[in-house]
């Protein structure tokens, strides 16, 4: 087993072990931290992968910015008078029965498929520069589209959450 | 154990997206169902980085990976803000009380 197979047995642990307890606990603030490693553990992933950018990406994006508005959110939302914030579950047996059904029945077609896949040597030179030439010349319409989408979204969202005035 | 290849990414992405599913099913806080949310967009964008590596694609499913980070960038931020109008009208965000469509 070499050390490319324990490091991804290790961040796989992590991230699966991670995202099981966010979904768990009913502390909010402890599922939120476990969502920070989960996103630690998939950016883990992504390097071993070979996607050195889009891990970087993701963790500046992701933990960053989307877990730090989830405690915004977290902090703003529920009434701090004890210290404890707890949350409640929905229906865990049929979701538990449901969900099972689902991951093994998604685990069998994806281990018993013939994926076409060949095991491509990672180049030893970071994906920054084809990721930059690929988004100006290739795929520049969907970039720019981008670009507006969160102009509109930071419009939205900041004119959605605003007081009130009037 | 066996050599990683394709198959152990697809299946930690696979046992992620149900985990993912069971956080929105199962939590009754709005801000936990958005984290579930984040699980399930971050298994799908494992599954692009894979199979940009072990597919012949070249570099497709990493520029798809990184649309789809930008886009959930943005997707929470207009989830939270509409969240938080929601605690604004109903001083609740357990999604089992919000039943009213008009205040």
């Amino acid at each position: 087993m070499t050390i490319y197979d324990f490091m991804f047995y290790l961040f796989a642990a992590v991230t699966l072990l991670s995202g099981f307890f966010v979904v768990s606990t009913k502390n909010i603030i402890y599922s939120a931290f476990s969502l920070l490693f989960t996103f630690m553990g998939v950016a883990g992933l992504y390097v071993l992968l070979g996607a050195d950018f889009i891990a970087i990406v993701q963790v500046m994006v992701y933990v960053g910015g989307i877990l730090i508005l989830m405690l915004f959110g977290v902090m703003l939302t529920n009434k701090i008078t004890n210290v404890q914030i707890r949350t409640g579950t929905l229906q865990i047996i049929p979701a538990i029965i449901g969900v099972g059904l689902f991951a093994g029945i998604l685990t069998n077609i994806l281990l018993n498929t013939e994926w076409k896949a060949s095991n491509i040597e990672i180049p030893l030179k970071t994906t920054i520069f084809d990721l930059g030439r690929y988004l100006i010349t290739d795929y520049v319409l969907i970039f720019e589209v981008l670009g507006i989408l969160l102009l509109v979204a930071l419009i939205g969202a900041a004119t959605i959450a605003r007081k009130d005035s009037y | 154990m066996l050599q990683v290849g394709l198959n152990h990414y697809l299946f930690v992405s696979a046992i992620l997206f149900s985990l993912g599913i069971f956080g929105i099913v199962t939590r009754r806080n709005a801000v936990m169902v958005l984290m579930g949310l984040e699980l399930v967009l971050n298994s799908a964008n494992i599954n692009f980085v894979a199979f940009a590596k072990f597919g012949n694609f070249g570099m497709s499913g990493q520029i798809i990976a990184l649309f789809v980070i930008i886009l959930a960038a943005a997707e929470a931020a207009i989830a939270l803000a509409i969240v938080l109008n929601i605690y604004k009208t109903f001083s609740t965000v357990n999604v089992d009380e919000i039943d009213k469509l008009k205040e």
